[in-house]
């Protein structure tokens, strides 16, 4: 069994069968972080540039210790979006990043699609840490492992994803996932920030959280992106939080054994009350560990992929 | 396809094997088994199972993948499928006898001696092998090998083992 694609543009595109795949090879290297050394030699000689054309802490962080677990060389270059915001630029800048003998490009982007149009161009494997609105595969991935390791299976349950869906590409690459493994996806948010058609990719939508909560196994909240705030999609955070907060009174409509989940980084006493985020149900830092140990399969397994 | 060694064969070789161990280590003391996966897993428990049987006390088992040691990664045509790594006991200063079912180019077991050394600093490592078909391609030998066995280096030996639902067996081809 393996990929099919050289790149791991989205989670649309994956099949089943290549996600369990990812996930179990992931197993083997959250093993590995676990050992006094952390790094295996599999990628040896090969070499990882991370092109970040956004913000990013935590995705660029695991990536690169992901990468260096792997023994890959690294190369960082944060670029500017004022430098690509031509299609043909973007092109360029990868092609100069593949003349100097990059094996894994890892992208990330404000536009949607921009993995994709470098997957055309290069022959190096392109990995999608975040374009646009589109998708965040391997976020969706992190979560699958956490939710499998925490619950012991990915099938069949109630997930709610909460808050601002429209701006999400973590919600979006989530809900690709979780509706092939038939799980029961609900969306909970304003309706400014969550339009009722989403229910044509086979979730549920919701604008009540005590409707919504209802006996779900997982709740994955997402950040409020305050940067993208400036449209009024709702009045003011202390509203949000009034009725799309996860509260304890809140999560105690969920199921019992339920999870927490947040992608990151949080706005606490925004779309979180701190007493959940740092309580027993949170696995929020779980995922941040579970990260490295996706994207380091990832990388593994597209080395192994000739097209 | 030829068979070579069945069920009975097999079990006198490695109660041979686990006497061999015992007698150059003597004993159990800092005695510790690691298999490859995945056959070599199955004769380190088996062998553990012997052990026991003579001395009367029991030895650690532990299982190593070597998937992300190997050398063939820019060959192979896909990645070798992640198992379970299980080092049951803190190697460092421990006498660990590495188990394979087959010893061939050598290259797993160089892989194997990487893995191993990650997890610690061994005061010695062992290699016990059930079947020796030759053809090293690197400077490799077995402390303990059940059998050796001449072949031409496109034939295929096969060591089928009950738990992985088969019948005990070797097999040549």
């Amino acid at each position: 069994m393996k990929l099919a694609s050289k790149d791991l543009l989205g989670i649309k595109e994956l099949t089943k069968d290549e996600i369990i795949l990812v996930l179990d090879t992931a197993s083997g290297f959250k093993d590995v972080l676990k050992r006094d050394i952390k790094k295996v030699p599999a990628l040896r000689g090969k070499t990882a540039v991370n092109l970040f054309f956004e913000p990013s802490t935590r995705t660029k962080t695991s990536f690169e210790l992901a990468e260096k677990r792997l023994s890959l060389d690294v190369l960082n270059l944060a670029a500017t979006t004022s430098s690509v915001v031509k299609g043909e630029s973007l092109i360029d800048t990868a092609l100069n990043v593949q003349a100097l003998g990059a094996d894994f490009m890892i992208i990330r982007h404000s536009s949607s699609g921009a993995p994709h149009l470098l997957s055309k161009h290069i022959a190096a494997s392109v990995i999608n840490a975040g374009d646009g609105v589109n998708e965040h595969p391997t976020q969706a991935l992190l979560d699958a492992f956490t939710i499998k390791e925490k619950l012991g299976r990915l099938e069949g349950l109630k997930i709610a994803i909460i808050g601002d869906i429209l701006h999400s590409r973590v919600a979006k690459s989530d809900i690709y996932l979780l509706t092939k493994f038939n799980d029961e996806v609900r969306l909970i948010g304003p309706p400014t920030l969550l339009s009722q058609e989403l229910e044509a990719l086979g979730v549920k939508v919701f604008h009540d959280m005590s409707e919504g909560l209802k006996d779900v196994n997982v709740v994955m909240m997402l950040r409020i992106q305050m940067e993208r705030q400036g449209k009024g999609f709702f009045p003011s955070t202390l509203e949000y939080f009034r009725y799309w907060g996860l509260t304890p009174e809140r999560l105690s409509i969920a199921d019992k054994e339920a999870i927490v989940m947040h992608p990151g980084p949080m706005n606490r006493g925004i779309e979180i009350a701190s007493e959940i985020a740092d309580g027993p149900r949170s696995v929020i830092l779980d995922q941040v560990t579970n990260g490295i140990a996706v994207r380091m399969a990832v990388l593994y397994l597209l080395a192994g992929v000739r097209e | 396809m030829k068979e070579l060694l069945n069920k009975q064969d097999i079990d006198r070789i490695l109660a041979r094997m686990a006497h061999e161990i015992l007698e150059r280590n003597k004993g159990t003391g800092d005695l510790c088994l690691v298999g490859i996966q995945r056959g070599g897993v199955h004769l380190a428990r088996r062998l553990a199972k012997k052990v026991k049987d003579i001395e009367g006390k029991a030895v650690p088992v532990g299982s190593l993948d070597i998937a992300f040691y190997r050398d063939d990664i820019n060959i192979r045509k896909e990645q070798p499928a992640v198992r379970k790594t299980e080092v049951p006991c803190e190697i460092t200063d421990k006498k660990v006898v590495l188990v394979d079912d087959v010893l061939f180019t050598g290259r797993s077991i160089r892989a194997a001696l990487d893995a191993l050394m990650d997890f610690g600093r061994p005061a010695n490592i062992q290699l016990a092998v059930l079947i020796d078909r030759g053809h090293r391609q690197l400077p490799i030998k077995a402390d303990f090998a059940g059998k050796n066995i001449p072949t031409a280096i496109d034939e295929n030996v096969e060591v089928s083992l009950e738990e992985e639902g088969l019948e005990d067996k070797v097999t040549i081809e």
